[in-house]
């Protein structure tokens, strides 16, 4: 079996300043990572901001020296091998400004493509002809500074696939996105993938729908570490057996969710307040527990307005692994 | 899974799909394509006529005024023309090439640099020759107003030593810049100040405005580490009647510093880019500011 990316026991500390007494203070930004991505795969890392998913592309991508454990690229150590890695990957963040606003999107293009040794002549048929795939044929000659900030993503993007390279790293791809560059972004990225299957593309998201949509596996991070990893199929699956609710309440009334979490048969619950209504999502061992859910909010005179019985996605797979949503776990890391 | 070994090479590669020139021609794309933004660019940003021609002319016509005011020798006039000419060059390694590294890591464009398989002494190199085509326009300009405005009278002893001044100071002080921009590399805002600290004594120890003779030796020998210090005094003595007389050293031994000035700088911009970029990447400096 060849793996495109291999990591062993990957890990990553950061010191920081600013510690007591001055001291540098050390923080976990990856902790014992151990992945496998197949040759041909389009792989998903899913987890909240903070998670240690754009370390770890770092890591990847030879800008950032792992504190412990190894990692190949292509076959290639990519902290032994970075020179052996680079002709052979490419990468494009959501929402970078890289490229010089004074030059055309073409230029721009062109200039990045020199940098990968591509012959002008071949750069420039291929700017043209990603141009058109992505509809940004009509800005050719657009200085890239006079591009909004979809089409400025485009561009980005195009700057990735243009090298062709073996393995390619988008971070984000869609941050700052509409929905519907969005949608095209994700569209071009699977037909690129699937149309050779030699390639290989890493994806870090929080967007539960692009890593649901996209991946042909998926691992969930958080606080560095990887917690599980599989196709998304797989990972809701394991939730199959589990009952899962949502429901819109009235305002919980000082009323804790932990008051839910320690009933029987309550498995996870997260709680979104809304303007004038909760929102509650339970994951519960079976149907039955609902009901002591529902004895407890009669108590604290909280009524249920919506009570929706649903399929699990890959937010509740989160959630049962953190025991919080994306969301109660980025606001907390702020 | 977990390999006990390195896990075997990927096939087919990128290199087969598509076709990819790397050693010299991978260099040579690189530098090319790193220096069209800089020359484009002022094509493109017409600003730098007023900010890099008109301002610096202010200065220059502001140290013509005190010289003929104090009864300064004509060639005075000059030497501060040439002077004013050669601050384009100073401004441009110190704002464009020392602390641009910090601004590309700001804009997100060393990361892809790092990424590329290109050499980063080719990025550097790239910026340079940019930097030097784009502001020979500049330093031409102050230099024929200049000229003009206060009827410089230029009486070339050797243009072919000229010349051979100008690329001597052209490589030795890009060097520097390329040396500095490799120190900076790990810096955040601090690469601003210290752009910002050198600026002014620079002007004063280069002697922009003034012949280095007129410094105590040893200061003068000191001064002589930045290249445009030996390179005006040489090139003022080869294109001014009275320049001979005021040069500090022989046009001959300045040559010679400024060549070793040119291998001192280039080596050492060389190894310290390996060694920062090593150290960068091992302290994750190379994406974010100072944590």
């Amino acid at each position: 079996m060849n793996f495109a990316i291999q990591t062993r026991d990957l890990g990553r500390v950061y010191k920081i300043r600013g510690g007591k007494k001055n001291e540098p203070k050390e923080l976990a930004a990856l902790s014992n990572v151990n992945l496998a991505v197949h040759q041909g795969e389009l792989f998903g890392l899913l987890g909240p901001n903070g998670a240690g998913k754009t370390t770890l592309i770092k890591v990847l991508t030879t800008l950032l020296a792992p504190t412990s454990g190894q990692a190949w690229v292509a076959g290639f150590d990519v902290a032994k091998e970075p020179h052996k890695v680079r002709p052979r990957i490419n990468m494009v963040s959501g929402g970078e400004a890289s490229g010089y606003g004074l030059l055309t999107v073409r230029e721009n293009l062109w200039m990045f493509a020199q940098f990968y040794g591509i012959p002008s002549t071949e750069a420039n048929r291929r700017i043209k002809q990603l141009l058109e795939v992505v509809g940004l044929a009509d800005r050719l000659n657009t200085k890239s500074s006079d591009l909004s900030t979809g089409l400025r993503q485009k561009m980005n993007i195009v700057r990735g696939f243009l090298t062709d390279p073996d393995v390619l790293f988008l971070d984000e791809p869609t941050l700052g996105l509409d929905v519907g560059a969005s949608r095209e972004v994700r569209r071009f990225i699977r037909q690129w993938i699937d149309a050779d299957r030699s390639r290989t593309l890493l994806l870090t998201t929080h967007y539960m729908v692009e890593a649901e949509e996209l991946c042909d596996r998926v691992a969930i991070v958080n606080q560095g570490r990887v917690l599980a990893c599989d196709t998304p199929a797989n990972l809701r699956h394991h939730l199959q057996q589990d009952a899962l609710f949502r429901l819109e309440t009235t305002p919980l009334n000082g009323l804790k969710v932990g008051a839910f979490r320690v009933l029987p048969g309550v498995r996870q619950v997260t709680h979104r307040p809304q303007d004038g209504f909760a929102v509650l999502e339970l994951i519960l061992e079976e149907d039955a527990a609902l009901a002591g859910v529902v004895s407890t909010m009669t108590a604290a005179n909280i009524s249920i307005i919506n009570l929706q019985k649903r399929e699990p996605t890959l937010e509740d797979v989160f959630v049962d692994l953190v025991g919080q949503s994306m969301e109660e776990v980025e606001s907390h890391e702020a | 899974m977990r390999p006990e070994t390195a896990p075997p090479r990927q096939q087919p590669s990128a290199t087969d799909r598509l076709h990819k020139n790397s050693g010299w021609r991978l260099f040579l794309q690189t530098v090319i394509a790193r220096a069209y933004p800089r020359v484009v660019g002022q094509q493109r940003e017409r600003s730098w006529m007023f900010f890099d021609v008109v301002l610096p002319l202010g200065s220059v016509i502001a140290y013509v005024c005190v010289y003929k005011a104090i009864g300064a020798p004509d060639d005075y006039v000059g030497f501060v023309i040439m002077g004013g000419a050669m601050t384009a060059f100073w401004m441009n390694v110190l704002w464009s090439m020392s602390s641009q590294l910090y601004w590309e890591k700001e804009q997100g464009n060393l990361a892809l640099y790092i990424i590329a398989p290109n050499s980063m002494m080719a990025i550097l190199l790239g910026m340079a020759l940019g930097g030097m085509v784009a502001t020979t326009l500049r330093a031409v300009a102050i230099t024929l107003l200049g000229s003009l405005m206060f009827q410089v009278h230029y009486a070339v002893a050797s243009y072919v030593q000229l010349f051979t001044v100008f690329i001597l100071a052209m490589t030795a002080l890009y060097g520097l810049g390329m040396m500095f921009a490799s120190m900076f590399l790990l810096l955040s805002r601090e690469a601003w100040h210290l752009s910002n600290l050198a600026q002014e004594p620079v002007y004063l120890l280069a002697g922009f405005y003034f012949p280095i003779r007129n410094f105590p030796f040893w200061v003068a020998a000191a001064s002589s580490i930045i290249p445009l210090t030996l390179s005006l005094d040489a090139m003022r003595q080869l294109a001014f009647p009275s320049g001979a007389a005021l040069g500090f050293l022989s046009v001959k031994l300045e040559m010679a510093i400024l060549a070793g000035l040119c291998v001192i700088f280039l080596v050492a911009a060389r190894l310290l880019l390996t060694y920062m970029e090593k150290l960068a990447i091992r302290e994750g400096r190379l994406t974010e500011s100072r944590r």
